[in-house]
């Protein structure tokens, strides 16, 4: 009897209401911060930032975002990739235009710009649902990398057709660019995603994640009680346009540093995220970091086994290992369709009851 | 709560009217040239064999279709097309033959919904969960709170719609409907597939949705006993027209009505 709730009566709706109703959820949040923002940084090395820590914080955003819009509003979006496109450019045009101008309004623009882009292109969710969408959102995936690679004046017409992100600082301390410690890079993104991972949260526990939900589970009773379909689908749109730009964003300047467009924010990149939400588990904002840190995870730790573990060739183990994550997502999909965020559940179900199970 | 330009409408006058409506599907007359109104304050029963248009009634009612002829009338303003939300926001509720929750979100959840209507407070306070969100929040959990307790489904609070038996899930959609503090409440077979107890218990909750609330129903129903003994008034529907229209113990008596239930052939 580890786990539970059981004692911990709330004696208030708002204490029931609270972010974590359950004291040991609170603790062990508290604790997980702690560690993160205390303790992991006196770890943290090149190597653990750059493939490991910020790929894992830039992912669980932009996963975040496609939950939100897949995941509670129940509206299938492949253009992810092409999101966190429009996030990274708009943050190179903003930075190197107004360069004096503060790195972090650079990012909140970077995502309102995304978040705009995200409700043009969520207009076609008004008549058109599931595939049709899907299909819909992949004309946009395609359409954004098109453009970006095509108008120079995005990529400030240079020989290369990249773009480079300039030395940013905060502070006084460099959160950007080639010098960029990988202390302040994983707690620059850690902030980043802490906070808005907080207010995922506290817009899918009220009304706007109420409305999303209906519209999700049934259109036509949604309408019914005065959900507005045209307001619920377009504000799902903004909202998750704007975590994936942001998290486009910072992918961009601080893991990055330097983008190709059709390489970073191919297709692949919108089946990556995707396959992150359902693994994670639909409609969680916890599943989301889950789903965000396995897909992350699980290529690294099976390709060490394998070259290191096993003496394969590098190359063979890229492929092994693109054949086996493959079949793990599957394998995944049969065995738990709901995703790590509800084994999470059926284990907290689990503690509750034990050690007597009856 | 009303706006004060809105038309008063007192104690037995009448509510919605409905004149002259015909709806087609294709060639399908679904409904054809029907009229007929509901009084503030009644339980107006809707009756007739399957398939006479009881449910394309409702549905014109609330927007979902709108009708090739005739018009609507409800608090004495008479409107052309309207949206379901629009409906919503003027008043009306609504309840489905095969109950229409959200099955991924809670009992809890789900009635709050109901509330959507109530709720203005403004996006930003959303995001940190503060100020008039959390405020308001807690003022409609408390009058979802109400509703949970009248119904009587407490120890279902927190589960998700989906894993409920039916009858509870048809309590929580009359639960959601309620949370609108609606001023016309369209019920389409709330009892329908329930057992006699379900069926008791949800006449009760019929009555005292009518007489505590004053909420006007509009009720259709198969179960003759239940709509002799709720109803104030009964409209008859027969392949989209109407055939009787009366107080339950005239309507029973009536050949048509009859004739219509046993399916004595048209001519
Ligand atoms: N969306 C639709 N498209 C085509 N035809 C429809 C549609 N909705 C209803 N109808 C037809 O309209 C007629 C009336 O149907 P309706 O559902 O209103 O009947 P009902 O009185 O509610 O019957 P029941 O007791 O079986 O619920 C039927 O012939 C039905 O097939
Ligand atoms: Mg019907």
């Amino acid at each position: 009897m580890f786990y539970r709730e059981v004692g911990d009566f709330k004696t208030s709706y708002a204490a029931d209401q609270a972010i974590f109703p359950i004291r040991q959820d609170r603790w062990f949040m508290a604790i997980l911060l702690v560690v993160a923002f205390v303790v992991v940084p006196f770890g943290v090395n090149d190597y653990w930032a750059n493939a490991i820590l910020v790929p894992f914080l830039v992912y669980s955003l932009a996963v975040i975002g496609l939950n939100i819009l897949t995941g509670y509003c129940g509206q299938v979006s492949l253009g992810t990739g092409g999101f966190m496109a429009v996030g990274a450019y708009a943050t190179y045009k903003l930075t190197t235009a107004f360069p004096e101008l503060n790195f972090v309004v650079v990012l909140l623009m970077s995502g309102f710009i995304t978040a705009g882009v995200g409700v043009l292109f969520g207009l076609p969710s008004l008549r058109i649902k599931g595939f049709y969408l899907a299909v819909a959102t992949l004309a946009a995936q395609f359409f954004l990398i098109w453009l970006f690679n095509k108008v120079g004046w995005f990529y400030n017409y240079n020989a290369t057709g990249q773009i480079t992100m300039p030395t940013r600082e905060l502070f006084g301390i460099a959160v950007t660019g080639a010098g960029t410690s990988p202390v302040v890079k994983y707690l620059f993104c850690l902030t980043i995603v802490a906070l808005f991972a907080w207010v995922a949260k506290n817009l899918v526990r009220g009304r706007f994640g109420r409305t999303w939900m209906a519209i999700r589970d049934m259109d036509i009773a949604a309408e019914l009680i005065g959900v507005r379909p045209l307001f619920a689908k377009l504000s799902a749109f903004a909202v998750s346009s704007f975590y994936v730009g942001l998290a486009g964003a910072l992918h961009f300047s601080v893991w990055f540093g330097a983008i190709e467009v059709t390489e970073a924010y191919s297709i692949n990149v919108s089946f990556l995220v995707l396959f992150m939400v359902i693994i994670g588990g639909l409609g969680s904002i916890l599943g989301s970091f889950l789903g965000a840190a396995f897909l992350v995870l699980m290529p690294i730790l099976l390709k060490n086994f394998m070259t290191e573990g096993l003496g394969m060739l590098a190359v063979t183990a890229k492929h092994t290992e693109i054949l086996l994550m493959g079949v793990l997502i599957i394998f995944f999909l049969i065995v738990e369709p709901h995703g790590f965020a509800r084994l999470w559940q059926i284990a907290k179900e689990k503690l509750r009851l034990w050690p007597f199970p009856y | 709560m009303k706006p004060p330009d809105e038309p008063m409408v007192g104690q037995g006058e009448s509510l919605l009217a409905v004149d002259n409506v015909s709806l087609a599907f294709g060639g399908v007359k679904a409904i054809n040239d029907i009229s007929f109104d509901i009084r503030r304050g009644e339980i107006r029963a809707i009756i007739g064999p399957n398939g006479a248009g009881k449910t394309s009634m409702l549905n014109v009612i609330n927007g979902f279709y709108h009708p090739q002829e005739g018009q609507i009338t409800f608090k004495g303003r008479t409107r052309s097309k309207m949206k379901p939300y629009e409906a919503a926001s003027q008043g009306i509720a609504r309840t489905f033959q095969n109950v229409a929750l959200f099955r991924g979100m809670t009992t809890l959840d789900n009635i709050m919904s109901g509330r959507t209507l109530k709720m203005r407070s403004h996006f930003f306070f959303h995001l940190f969960h503060a100020g008039p969100a959390r405020s308001e929040e807690l003022e409609n959990r408390q009058f979802v709170e109400h509703i949970i307790d009248f119904l009587e489904i407490e120890h279902i609070r927190k589960t998700p719609v989906g894993r409920l038996p039916y009858g509870l899930q048809k309590r929580v959609e009359l639960g959601r409907a309620l949370a609108m503090e609606p001023e016309l409440l369209l019920l389409d077979e709330p009892m329908a597939g329930m057992n006699l107890e379900e069926k008791e218990d949800m006449s009760r909750f019929v009555i005292d949705v009518n007489q505590q609330f004053g909420t006007t129903i509009a009720l259709i129903e198969h179960d003759m006993g239940v709509v002799m003994d709720l109803s104030d008034r009964v409209v008859v529907l027969d392949y989209g027209k109407k055939i009787a229209d009366d107080v339950p113990d005239i309507v029973q008596k009536d050949q048509d009505v009859i004739d219509a239930y046993l399916g004595v052939p048209h001519d």
